[in-house]
């Protein structure tokens, strides 16, 4: 036994700074496109090779409606121009503003947060990038965060999918059965949108259909930094992604910051 | 051996005088199609499957003036793949189970009675399968034309309970539901074990329940745009579906791949297989309690990630493939430099196996345990690493190459024993010949263009397969004249041996259920679609 010790050293520790500093290895997060100045011709070109509708030409500028963007890159490949786009991974806000969500959970959780999975309905890559979290690379303990199997246990529910309709009753069985106060994230643009997959016959397309939702992590998948992003958000220590979703704020954003 | 279709055909004696017609669909005698009276399908596929030792790959239906049902078979090199036909009425909608011969068509069957209304008489046990019983009601039949893809909560039924079905009758024998949230952050399945106290006498999976309706969906979608519905399959196998799917529609299109696309296709499909086994391996260790060991795969998993990160843009490889080509061209420097990287990821994962190989407390648990005999995965059609470990080692990258795989020096790894521990070292062995060929395209890829536009538009149908990471894939695609999706048939390697787990999960002790489950590396999303 003692070879497996001696591995772990040799290992050393593989586990990232973030969120004390940020974390800036390759391929830890696909990117994402952000508001372009563009062309009228050239903006409604892109926003036609867009198969969510995640790009929207609005004057001057094409906006990125990241909650639909389902990376699929055509966007940024093979044109003659592209949309801008940015790397890291901080992307999750607070749902809040719909009304029904209820904000962070309150202090005395911010070491120790139990969250129950669900898919709902995915591909598999959000699950995998939320599986991500508990190897050495993210280690989530560290920050007080646990992965839990029962319902009774759990302070999050954390849902990925789309929510496909043979996964309603479990996943509305699991958020009953968990006890006050409590939150639900949803993770990946399938949760947030539906995606590629939704809404139709087999899948209603968002888990806020069913559930309220209070934090949001869009992305597809979102890396596992991403949903630590949201998770912290979640506990209140983490600001909420400052790029708005809504094409409105992104045009705000976008002129204060050429001012 | 190549086998000599028309004269086992001339020689087998038929119960009834009906001959099947030969018709060959190309001229390089690739695919043959069978076309025969409904009656004889269940002797023609029998004859096919246990005379001459062909693979059952999946049932197609499609609805087109009543329904057309084929049959896919397929052999070892130079056998051609056959399509057994049979057409049947749109007032009939029933057809005789072709199960009893061939018992990979089973879970086939009782799929197409779901999707399409479609009866099969003999069939012991339809209904309750894709479509939830306390979900949807009585005589859904999604895949119809006639069903609309948009239909929003209108088949939502209220009250309709369900109710494991019980088989097993003794003293003390009880029913133990597991699922289907059973552990942390895994795929949704229910299980329905039954006991007489140690062991599970009866294991029955209920699949289905992120069953998304992705062959539905796709129709009438453009076929650019259904690449990336088949990316989204399953991502743990995006590349290799979203690759037969292409394959497909440019064999439709006849379009011709430039040399240097189907080098770096081979060099991505090889990585994510890769990552899919190193995944697998962390799960095994895993379900085993192994905690170190499962970090230091954990560790290698996260490192592929990465490496396809950076060198495709997304860490499971969407938006990569596209009719035609690649997306992408990763210049050979590149290429160069991730294929470094995964050696040295192959070079801790020997390590690795080399120190579980010394662990005795790790293999006890392996050993003897979930044991799948070569006949009955035989019987049970199993694909893959998981198949080649029960000495079933049919490999498509051999039997019908593809993507220049032909070219490539390898041979496919198999294990006689069928336990735990022989698919753990298929895993293994797979994952070090992935790393050597991932080198070997390196090495050897063709300048060039990795993508091309010269398409002929035209409709048709064709089938595309790939050996993806759990194994045999097989996709086939109906296009209409505008390039829109008529028919997308989607046949899963994890549907196949999702349907023999229970071989090896009855019969021992519960304590080894989850471990079972692990070594077999189901993938729920590939099922279920
Ligand atoms: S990458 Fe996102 S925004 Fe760009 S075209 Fe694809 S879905 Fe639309």
């Amino acid at each position: 036994m003692s070879q497996w010790v001696i591995q772990g050293l040799r290992t050393g520790i593989k586990t990232t700074a973030y969120p004390r500093e940020q974390e800036s290895a390759a391929g830890v997060s696909p990117g994402r496109p952000i508001a372009t100045e563009l062309p009228e011709q050239d903006a409604e070109s892109l926003s036609a090779r867009c198969p969510t509708g995640a790009l929207k030409n609005s004057r001057e500028h094409l906006s990125v409606d990241f909650r639909r963007c389902i990376h699929c890159f055509r966007c940024a490949r093979e044109n003659s121009v592209s949309v801008r786009w940015e790397p890291g991974y901080e992307w999750a806000f607070m749902a809040g503003n719909n009304a029904r969500g209820s904000g962070c959970l309150p202090r005395t959780f911010e070491r120790s947060v139990h969250i129950l999975v669900v898919d709902a309905g995915d591909c598999g890559a959000c699950l995998n990038e939320v599986k991500q979290l508990n190897n050495p690379y993210y280690n989530f303990h560290r920050l007080g965060f646990f992965f839990t199997p029962s319902p009774r246990h759990a302070d999050v529910l954390l849902v990925v999918g789309a929510l496909a309709e043979q996964m309603r009753k479990p996943l509305q069985m699991a958020y009953d059965a968990m006890p006050a106060p409590k939150r639900v994230v949803a993770v990946g643009s399938c949760a947030l949108t539906g995606g590629i997959f939704g809404p139709s016959f087999a899948c209603a397309g968002a888990v806020s259909k069913l559930l309220p939702v209070d934090v949001e992590v869009p992305g597809n998948p979102p890396p596992p930094l991403a949903i630590l992003h949201g998770l912290l958000l979640l506990t209140g220590r983490k600001a909420s992604s400052f790029l708005d979703h809504d094409p409105a704020e992104q045009a705000r954003f976008k002129l204060s910051k050429a001012s | 051996m190549a086998l000599k279709l028309e004269q086992i055909l001339k020689e087998a004696s038929f119960a009834r005088p009906v001959e099947p017609q030969i018709r060959w669909e190309d001229a390089a005698r690739r695919v043959a199609q069978l076309e025969c009276h409904s009656s004889a399908l269940a002797e023609l596929c029998g004859l096919l499957f246990s005379h001459c030792h062909l693979s059952f790959g999946g049932l197609i239906v499609e609805e087109r003036a009543g329904f057309e049902l084929r049959y896919v078979f397929y052999g070892d090199n130079d056998t051609p793949w056959i399509y057994v036909l049979a057409r049947v009425g749109s007032a009939e909608q029933r057809v005789p189970s072709v199960s009893r011969f061939v018992h990979g068509a089973d879970w086939h069957e009782r799929e197409a009675e779901d999707l399409f209304g479609l009866i099969f008489e003999g069939h012991p046990r339809l209904g309750n399968f894709v479509l939830h019983d306390d979900v949807w009601p009585e005589g859904v039949a999604p895949m119809r034309k006639s069903f609309p893809a948009c239909a929003l909560d209108t088949h939502r039924e209220k009250s309709r309970g369900w109710k494991p079905r019980r088989i097993v009758e003794a003293d003390g024998a009880f029913v133990m539901p597991v699922g289907p949230f059973f552990s942390v952050a895994t795929e949704p399945v229910h299980f329905v074990l039954e006991t007489v106290g140690e062991d599970v006498i009866r294991a029955q999976p209920r699949l289905f329940y992120t069953y998304r309706g992705l062959e539905k969906i796709a129709e009438g979608r453009r076929a650019q745009d259904v690449v990336l519905l088949a990316e989204r399959i399953s991502a743990t196998s995006a590349f290799a579906h979203s690759l037969a799917f292409c394959q497909a529609v440019e064999q439709i299109w006849k379009v011709e791949v430039p040399p240097r696309a189907r080098a770096l296709r081979v060099f991505f499909a090889e990585l994510e297989r890769l990552r899919h086994h190193v995944a697998a391996i962390e799960g095994i260790c895993e379900s085993t309690s192994f905690a170190v060991a499962a970090a230091q795969a954990a560790i290698l998993q996260e490192d592929l990630l990465r490496i396809c990160g950076s060198l495709s843009g997304h860490r499971y490889l969407f938006g990569l493939n596209a009719i035609g080509g690649l997306t992408l061209n990763p210049d050979d420097r590149m290429l160069r430099r991730a294929a470094a990287q995964v050696r040295q990821v192959a070079e801790r994962l020997a390590l690795l196996e080399r120190m579980l190989n010394t662990s005795s407390s790790f293999l006890d648990r392996l050993e003897e345990v979930g044991v799948v005999r070569t006949q009955d995965a035989i019987d049970f059609g199993m694909v893959g690493p998981v198949g080649r470990a029960s000495a079933v080692s049919r490999d498509l990258r051999k039997v019908q190459p593809y993507c220049g795989y032909d070219e490539l020096d390898f041979e496919t790894p198999y294990e006689p024993e069928g336990d735990g521990y022989a698919r753990l070292r298929v895993f293994f062995k797979e994952s070090f010949q992935s790393a050597q060929l991932i080198g070997a395209v390196a090495e050897t890829v063709p300048k060039g263009s990795s993508r091309t536009d010269q398409a002929v538009v035209s409709p048709g149908a064709a089938l595309g397969w790939v050996e993806a990471p759990a194994g045999a894939a097989l996709h086939w695609i109906r296009l209409s004249e505008g390039g829109t999706v008529e028919r997308y048939r989607i046949i899963t390697p994890s549907f196949a041996n999702w349907h023999a787990f229970r071989l090896a999960a009855e019969n021992f002790a519960f304590q080894d259920f989850p471990i079972i489950l692990a070594t077999f590396a189901l993938s729920v999303h590939e099922n279920d679609r």
